[in-house]
């Protein structure tokens, strides 16, 4: 997927008279991002409104998306928090996601380079797994999944987020078509050289795959700050806790003011959004990529 | 779509030495083996235990007595259940209402992003942040938009001289459409975007020779660009199914499931019966319904997408 392209217009230039399309072209884009950004203001707007009051009454006004007053008094009160420690939620969903990648990215790319250039008769059947198990949804497994970690002491842990999720058979299918289109005559003067197969992934396969490592690497991330239902289940106080489920506990508490509940909201959002406006080629790039699966 | 997959290593010419030592072996072993262990453990274990569970009696935490086979008693007594059957109404009917609306939008800003805008990328960067931002803190923003009496969504309606107020999420008749609605604005960009790498692959000669022709927008639109998408409608139909069918976070946070059942879903009925009521045998039961209605898709998208 050439990203580039995506990011360029391709219109057929169709020339109408008066431009009457275009007007209402941009009033329809115009629209779209008001119902994108409502929402969104709306987080940051109540968060930077210290007066509980003050939010309530303007909740459902105009008010309510742009800011009147803009006081840091609920961040400072959210990652002050003794009940909540939003800093440790933060530090547990980024070393679960650093881990789950880190560790993703060799183990997927290995598995992924064997299949392409090895030479066992096993790796026909083996893709043919890979591909049939994409149909399984992971939400499906989790009560088997449940029992299994249990089983083996994990429940409130870091592992029991990490190392289930270590292997993904999506990313062993992404590295494993990047590393299939590689020109034979790089593996085989290699080969020739005397290098071992291992050597040949770790130092010219590995190092060539920077765009399928980046892709895998931001999906990882965006699924690290979206996981719920798993963490849900197997992490009981707060000490392993990631974002996600802090996030809908503290929401769910009774005594927890908007204000406090919306900065915390947008602490837990900045990071990827930053991630996002960095990455912003990349991760198109990804999102299409993995859409084109199958 | 490739259904048989090609080896790299196998293309091109028949020169390859046959000679391999034990040391490839050994290092071929070292690649695949720590994916394999991990994928073993931890997805094809825990798919085969769900089938097997599925006929037993096993409980989260163990008891005394050892687990019993029990034939097909937790399937019978899964089609039994009213719960069940009100779970997979309710998943049906997200998909329903989400997919064929969530489409549109999405196709309606692909066609805006791959037009003449004044501020195109402005408006790409902008209509992809629900994408990025959690569905967790959707849930929670959406709260606060629907609250009643005086939340945004009843006062856009008492603009419109509404009286009174709508129980969005309190309210059985109304709190699935809004569910449906958060959860369009939610995961609209994704759609977006692959409706976007569709419509660039249409070759631009098709819409020049539609110009020849005389074809106006709306011409262009229905003879051009809706044929040329046909592979990607199918696909995003399908994999817009398939998402709605995982419904569970924004159902979870914001109604649990109520009010009376009127938002659970299957995944939610799942992990009720499996993890707060302990039942592993009976939502395994649940889990291998809930594979096959997925697989049963699944295959439906390789037959659509093979008549190619």
């Amino acid at each position: 997927m050439n990203d580039k392209a995506i990011l360029k217009p391709k219109t057929a230039r169709v020339r109408l008279p008066f431009n009457v399309h275009k007007a209402l072209r941009t009033f329809a884009a115009v629209v779209v991002l008001l119902c994108v950004l409502i929402p969104l203001s709306m987080m940051v707007t109540v968060s930077l409104n210290p007066s509980e009051e003050n939010i309530l009454i303007n909740m459902g006004t105009i008010h309510a998306f742009i800011p009147q007053v803009v006081s840091l008094q609920n961040y400072k009160e959210v990652l002050q928090d003794p009940y909540q420690p939003f800093l440790r939620y933060l530090f547990n969903t980024l070393l679960v996601v650093f881990c789950t990648v880190g560790t993703g990215i060799f183990i997927n790319s290995a598995a992924a380079f064997a299949l392409a250039w090895g030479n066992g008769g096993y790796r026909k059947i083996y893709l043919m797994i890979i591909i049939a198990v994409f149909v399984i949804p992971g939400e499906a497994l989790t009560i088997p999944l449940l029992l299994v970690v249990s089983k083996l002491g994990w429940i409130d842990s870091y592992q029991v987020q990490i190392v289930p999720f270590i292997a993904s058979t999506f990313s062993i299918f992404l590295f494993y078509q990047f590393f299939s289109k590689l020109p034979q005559e790089i593996i085989e003067a290699a080969r020739m050289d005397g290098a071992r197969l291992f050597q040949i992934y770790f130092r010219i396969a590995f190092p060539l795959s920077t765009p399928v490592i980046a892709t895998v690497s931001i999906l990882g991330f965006l699924d690290a700050w979206n996981s719920y239902l798993w963490p849900l289940m197997v992490t009981r106080g707060t000490e392993f806790r990631p974002l996600g489920v802090a996030m809908a506990a503290f929401f769910g508490t009774q005594q927890a003011y908007w204000g406090n509940i919306m900065a915390f909201a947008v602490l837990m959002t900045l990071p990827i959004i930053i991630v996002f406006l960095v990455f912003q080629k990349y991760f198109v790039a990804s999102v299409v990529g993995s859409g084109v699966k199958g | 779509m490739q259904n048989q997959p090609k080896l790299a290593s196998q293309t091109g010419t028949k020169t390859r030495r046959s000679s391999h030592t034990t040391q490839e072996w050994l290092d071929e072993l070292l690649l695949i083996a720590p994916a394999s262990i991990l994928l073993f453990t931890f997805l094809i274990l825990p798919f085969f235990m769900a089938g097997y569970l599925s006929f037993t009696d096993e409980r989260l935490v163990p008891r005394p007595i050892p687990t019993e086979f029990v034939g097909l008693q937790n399937y019978i007594a899964v089609m039994k259940d009213p719960e069940f059957w009100q779970a997979f109404r309710n998943t049906a009917w997200f998909a329903l209402l989400v997919v064929p609306f969530q489409c549109a939008i999405s196709l309606a800003c692909a066609l805006l992003l791959n037009s003449e805008l004044p501020f195109r990328s402005l408006f790409r960067s902008v209509s992809l942040l629900p994408l990025v931002t959690p569905m967790t803190v959707i849930a929670v923003i959406w709260a606060a938009l629907y609250r009643i009496p005086d939340g945004f969504m009843n006062n856009i309606l008492h603009l419109f001289g509404m009286e009174g107020y709508i129980d969005w999420l309190g309210d059985s008749k109304f709190a699935m459409p809004a569910i449906v609605l958060l959860s369009a604005w939610a995961t609209f960009p994704f759609q977006m975007l692959i409706f976007l790498a569709g419509l660039q692959d249409i070759p631009m000669e098709r819409y020049e020779a539609a110009k020849i022709d005389g074809a106006g927008p709306w011409q262009m639109f229905r003879y051009v660009t809706l044929p040329g998408l046909r592979n990607t409608n199918i696909f995003i139909l399908i994999i817009t199914t398939l998402q709605a069918f995982k419904l569970f976070t924004q159902v979870d946070i914001l109604t649990h499931g109520g009010p009376l059942g009127s938002t659970n879903t299957l995944v939610r009925y799942m992990v009720q019966e499996g993890y707060t009521a302990q039942q592993v045998g009976y939502a395994s039961a649940v889990a291998v319904v809930f594979v096959i209605l997925v697989g049963a898709f699944a295959i439906l998208q390789r037959v659509l997408l093979k008549n190619e």
